[in-house]
């Protein structure tokens, strides 16, 4: 927590609010792409409240988009979330909150605010940027998410304003930036052909889970030699703190 | 309330599952090598998938139109290290860019 209230605008609170801004403003394409993809106003202001990370939310419009069932929309959308589990351990062992700030923490711990949390130096910066990145992205996203549902549904026909184009490069950007070595570029594109090979041959809303299986098993099978997300030293240290 | 609606709320309901999940379940469950591998390795393949599935497909049929082009024109954004909003707008413009020439459907 700062020492006083003059010095709230650390490294870390801008930080967060950049990385709130930037990514609050997309949610304006998250709003429009999800009216043209056939959801009411409520469905998507919902998507944005309650789910509220971004990767799941596009997968479940993405997934009705292509004419997918709502059951495989729910699927994809919480594969997709399953990184933020990973996320909250990560977060408990570095900020290690009070238990009844968890089930806050635990709404607004998604991809922007565990990245500033967790590249902050001191305990108090990793504090100040898990909640100014939380919290500002949830406020931007929700607000933004609203103006772009409200465009969306004067625009009428999608693909007349290229929101198939958007989509598609909406997608690519979530994925871009997890591309950094060989075997992410690798299982991407694996994914792609596998996903185009079953399109043909299965109902929409299957192929993205039948990727999902293929994926799960390749990392099974290849998952041997990696690091673990936190470090087991440091922990033991929080459980005994605990208790 | 639809049955989209009552998948709609399930799918948050999941989605803050696994968000809380990791303050609580025990950590030999999460903390292990595999999960963080699988977890990375998943986020990966479904991205990649859901890309495939918006640029070349429709329905049950695999398609090449405008948003090939979307595809192509986000690339070249993204590897001048364009701001997300900026690569989404470029796709969005691509395509219709593309519609507009009639150089694809």
């Amino acid at each position: 927590m700062p020492s006083t209230k003059n010095n709230w605008l650390t490294p870390a609170t801008k930080m967060g609010l950049s990385i709130a801004l930037a990514t609050g403003l997309y949610g304006i394409s998250f709003g429009a792409l999800s009216i043209a993809a056939g959801l009411n106003l409520w469905q998507t202001v919902a998507l944005s409240a309650l789910m509220f990370t971004g990767g799941s939310q596009f997968a479940f419009i993405g997934v009705l988009s292509g004419g997918g069932a709502a059951s495989a929309a729910f699927s994809a959308a919480t594969l997709l979330g399953v990184r933020n589990a990973v996320y909250g351990m990560q977060i408990k062992q570095s900020l290690r909150p009070s238990p009844r700030l968890v089930p806050f923490m635990a709404q607004v711990t998604i991809d922007e605010s565990t990245a500033t949390s967790l590249g902050q130096a001191s305990l108090s910066e990793r504090h100040l940027g898990f909640w100014t990145a939380g919290l500002g992205v949830y406020v931007l996203w929700n607000l933004f998410t609203l103006v772009g549902a409200l465009l969306g549904e004067r625009m009428g026909d999608p693909a007349a304003w290229g929101l198939d184009g958007a989509a598609v490069a909406a997608f690519l950007g979530l994925l871009w930036p997890r591309l950094k070595s060989a075997q992410p570029v690798f299982v991407a594109c694996a994914a792609a052909i596998v996903t185009a090979f079953a399109v043909p041959l299965t109902v929409p809303g299957v192929p993205i889970l039948i990727t999902a299986g293929c994926a799960v098993l390749f990392a099974v099978l290849t998952g041997r030699h990696t690091k673990p997300a936190t470090e087991h030293g440091q922990l033991q240290q929080v459980d005994q703190e605990k208790t | 309330m639809s049955e989209l609606s009552w998948w709609l709320l399930g799918a948050c309901a999941a989605a803050f599952a696994l968000k809380i999940s990791g303050y609580f379940v025990p950590r030999r469950v999460l903390d292990s090598p595999l999960m963080s591998h699988v977890a990375a390795t998943l986020t990966v393949a479904l991205l990649a998938s859901l890309v495939t599935m918006n640029a070349v497909t429709s329905g049950q049929e695999l398609i090449i139109d405008a948003r090939i082009g979307a595809l192509a024109a986000a690339t070249i954004a993204l590897i001048f290290k364009a701001p997300y909003l900026v690569v989404v707008l470029v796709g969005a413009l691509a395509a219709v860019a593309l519609r507009a020439t009639g150089l694809a459907a």
